[in-house]
């Protein structure tokens, strides 16, 4: 009975989806809790510091070596920081709007989940025609629909600096809805040039033209240097974090949340980051290829490795956003502005035409090479 | 599984109206910012009844144009203004009963319209689709409807230019 359940292809789709949803939900919460370590072991590098070296549960230290190594490694320390921010005061003060007080985490939080949901994480584990595509939703128009929600989670930062109804929040809030929407912008166009050489707004192809013909970067280096940076603007990280500035702003949209509600924006935050490293690797970076491993995998150990290929490159996007927020300090908010508006939206215009130009003269490049 | 596509039709429609109608007339809470995002929501809604048209491009431009990007500038608005007067002004019954009779004047019209074309309906429907991909999508723009295209565009920036003209005091 099991069998003859699990051969109906609808309920294969739903199994598979949801096995898939549940351990990319699951890996992405670890990298999420674990970049946090490595934010504070980079900075403390650069800083010139150690960085956590002491939390560790009672028994591991007992452990001769290891137990010692992993502890200052700080390898339990986001145990305790996901303890501490789940068990102290979560105080609503009272006069906040309480509606969106408490919507506003969530609604910061989501989006940066369901953008993973196109990302092509690896090729295929088996081969044959029952092979399963290693991304959650393969739609063909992948891409809009990431920038569709990433578009949405400008809401969450908005939401909570209006509902906190106090001056510094507010005006966070209010920089990062004109930030995030200005270097949508900018983001958007620089991709354009990605799809003039394709000719296909499907992710998955996207890594299948770069596994055959070499990586988008080579290509299109403009568009990837605006699309990286824009990222930082888009996931607010310095040097474009505005919304937060501590320095000026105490801590921006987020000043009147603590608890579990301030760590849900934390979460996103990482999220987010996480959801635009994939996002640049699969879109410039080559996916789950390598230049000498460009087709799609025959059997299972082909498929994880693909897997690791694809979580190595991501990783390394990751650092490539913490080391920038340690070595650059924060930009003005006009100069932010301009950047975007006067700066990247002209030459991300200039890119696509040239990158028209090239497609219309030059024979056998883009659609069909 | 049609029966199932048809079940997500009415709930998608359900929660147009619904959020449609919380955004214009919400009992509970007066403030613009609540009726600013229930249209948001309204729009998400009618993306997905795009979505089960297999239009998934007019869903993603609907969500990243109107919800992304118009109704954050919205919102961005309605929070710089003093919001107290317009959180405590009532329900108009006067005007909310007109815009009932309005709305199911209409509905009948619509109604009557759809019953009526039903037999040319069905034969539209064993026609070919129009696939909501991308590349046919722009075929069509670029080579049916290049004119019309390229007007409505010089009319859009013709708008833009007009409110940086309008909204800039001192231009010289």
């Amino acid at each position: 009975m099991f069998e003859t359940l699990f051969s109906d292809p609808t309920v294969q789709f739903i199994a598979f989806s949801t096995v898939k949803i549940l351990v990319v939900f699951g890996v992405v919460m670890t990298f999420v809790a674990y970049a946090v370590l490595v934010e504070r072991k980079v900075s403390a590098f650069i800083q010139d510091r150690v960085g956590p070296n002491r939390t560790a549960p009672p028994f591991v230290m007992k452990i001769p070596v290891i137990g010692p190594f992993l502890v200052r490694c700080g390898i339990f320390q986001p145990m305790a920081d996901g303890l501490k921010f789940i068990l102290k005061e979560d105080f609503t003060p009272d006069y906040v709007r309480k509606v969106y007080f408490w919507l506003a985490p969530a609604i910061a939080v989501i989006p940066a989940f369901l953008t993973l949901a196109v990302i092509p994480f690896g090729s295929q584990l088996s081969a044959g025609p029952g092979a399963q595509k290693m991304v959650i939703a393969d739609l063909n128009v992948g891409i809009l629909y990431t920038f569709g929600i990433v578009s949405l989670g400008v809401y969450g930062i908005v939401l909570a600096g209006w509902s906190s109804n106090s001056k510094y929040p507010f005006l966070g809030g209010i920089r990062s809805s004109a930030q995030m929407i200005s270097y949508e912008l900018a983001m958007g166009m620089s991709v354009v040039a990605v799809f003039l050489v394709v000719g296909d707004l499907n992710l998955g192809k996207i890594v299948r033209f770069q596994a055959e013909h070499g990586w988008m970067i080579l290509y299109q280096p403009v568009a990837f240097l605006l699309f990286l940076v824009s990222a930082f603007a888009e996931t607010n990280r310095l040097p474009f974090d505005m919304p937060e500035s501590e320095s000026e702003l105490v801590g921006g949209y987020h000043t009147e949340y603590s608890s579990m509600k301030f760590a849900l924006f934390f979460l996103g935050e990482y999220a987010n980051m996480i959801a635009s490293s994939a996002m640049m690797v699969t879109l410039f970076l080559g996916g789950w290829s390598l230049p000498f491993l460009g087709e799609p995998a025959g059997s299972l150990w082909g498929g994880l490795l693909h897997l690791g290929i694809f979580v190595a490159k991501m990783l390394v996007m990751l650092v490539v956003f913490i080391w920038v927020r340690w070595m650059l300090p924060r930009f003005r908010y006009d100069q932010l502005m301009d950047l975007g508006w006067r700066r990247f939206i002209p030459l991300a215009l200039a890119n696509i035409v040239v990158t028209a130009l090239v497609l219309a003269l030059v024979d056998g490049w883009g659609k069909g090479t | 599984m049609p029966e199932f596509t048809d079940l997500l039709f009415f709930v998608f429609a359900g929660l147009t109206l619904l959020f449609g109608f919380l955004c214009v007339a919400n009992p509970l809470s007066r403030n613009p910012v609540t009726s600013a995002m229930f249209l948001v929501l309204t729009i998400i809604s009618m993306a997905g009844l795009f979505v089960l048209l297999h239009a998934f491009f007019l869903a993603a431009v609907q969500i990243l144009v109107y919800a992304g990007a118009v109704m954050v500038v919205f919102l961005f608005v309605i929070m710089l203004l003093d919001l107290k007067e317009e959180a405590r002004r009532k329900l108009n019954r006067v005007a909310l009963t007109a815009g009932v009779l309005a709305v199911s004047g209409l509905a009948a019209i619509l109604v009557r319209a759809v019953t009526a074309a039903r037999p040319a309906a069905l034969a539209l429907k064993a026609g070919p689709l129009a696939e909501g991909d991308t590349a046919p999508l722009g075929r069509i723009l670029f080579q049916s409807y290049l004119l019309p295209f390229e007007i409505l565009s010089i009319l859009l920036l013709v708008a833009m230019v007009g409110v940086i003209l309008l909204s800039k005091k001192d231009l010289r």
